[in-house]
């Protein structure tokens, strides 16, 4: 299909924070990240066309990659297709990799591109950068779990406070698939940047790279998703509400 | 104990987690946040599932791949590998 052709392929701009090694010998100015050792290595064998480091590297990150395409498509199947877009995408443009961020938060971006694309043409969601003032001024805990401003020893404390979780809470499916349900409520923007850093691991600057936001935005966005998505888990642990009714 | 004016409330805390575990906290406001979890309990309970969120959220990763979509994949990369001919 000829609008994969249009995607941008980033260039990996050098991110704003100060270089502080200078000794490495691929001399990256990408400070945050750390690239493995063998991702030289890897690059090296795509690029011979060597089938076992592309498998190696969709095993790797074909799942998530159909997870950041679900943020902007509207369906299990296109994001599915989006994600195998943007492997042909990252074959075809992978000569012109250059090593100057991750290969992984490269590929994010990627397919994030193609499924923002995707999006776009289908008219199915709004563009997600377009969402980043979503919902900012909400408290992370409702106001009435604390004591008042005006209480003569304890202002501002917590008058409902919260109850530890048990380990067998933590570790049960039911809880695994509430935190999943908490975090199909979010706001988009709120709910593709704690899919970054908490689901796929990135680091914050490869985060704002994937999404094109700033650091600061990232940050309050990831506030917002964390805080809402831990008081839906405590409702659902302590008065087995649905997490995937819309949070308050 | 005697609540000093200085000291932070629990209700101001729950907005600076993000900021404290990203180090973003100015050292003056990190010492508050650590001194006010010296002595609150509650927002010790608070922080701690603060982190199993996001260490449940990382186990949302383990979820597999689809089935069929590999053979696909490796289709595509052979017919990549073809048409870039003996490009080196
Ligand atoms: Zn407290």
């Amino acid at each position: 299909m000829s609008w994969t052709r249009a995607i941008m392929i980033p260039i990996c701009q050098p991110l704003q924070a100060p270089h502080i090694e200078s000794g490495s010998p691929s001399g990256s100015p990408c400070p945050q990240t750390h690239p493995e050792r063998h991702e030289d290595e890897l690059l090296d064998a795509l690029r011979s066309g060597d089938e076992a480091a592309f498998t190696t590297l969709v095993d790797k990150h074909h799942a998530s990659m159909i997870r950041i395409a679900r943020l902007y498509v509207g369906s299990a199947a296109a994001a599915e297709e989006v994600a195998q877009e943007a492997w042909l995408a990252v074959l075809q443009a992978l000569r012109r990799f250059e090593g100057r961020c991750t290969l992984k938060s490269w590929i994010f971006t990627i397919v994030a591109n193609c499924a923002k694309s995707r999006g776009e043409r289908d008219k199915r969601v709004v563009p997600l950068s377009s969402l980043v003032q979503e919902d900012e001024d909400g408290a992370s805990v409702p106001p009435e779990r604390f004591l008042g401003e005006g209480h003569p020893r304890w202002p501002g404390h917590w008058s409902q406070p919260p109850e530890a979780w048990t380990d067998d809470q933590l570790v049960s499916r039911e809880t695994l698939q509430a935190i999943a349900g908490a975090m199909e409520t979010l706001p988009p923007m709120q709910r593709a940047v704690m899919m970054m850093r908490d689901v796929e691991g990135l680091e914050s600057e490869e985060t704002c790279q994937v999404l094109g936001i700033s650091e600061a935005n990232q940050r309050v966005l990831l506030h917002r998703a964390r805080s809402k998505v831990r008081s839906a888990l405590e409702r659902y642990l302590h008065e087995g509400e649905d997490p995937s009714w819309a949070p308050r | 104990m005697i609540v000093n004016p200085d000291d932070l409330s629990c209700k101001e805390l729950v907005e600076l987690v993000t900021d404290f575990f990203e180090d973003r906290l100015s050292p003056s406001v990190r010492a508050r946040f650590e001194m006010h979890l010296s002595y609150c309990a509650w927002c010790r309970v608070y922080l701690a599932q603060m982190r199993e969120t996001v260490q449940l959220a990382g186990r949302l990763s383990e979820e597999t791949l689809p089935k069929g979509s590999k053979e696909e994949l490796l289709r595509a990369f052979r017919d990549w590998k073809r048409e870039r001919g003996g490009e080196p």
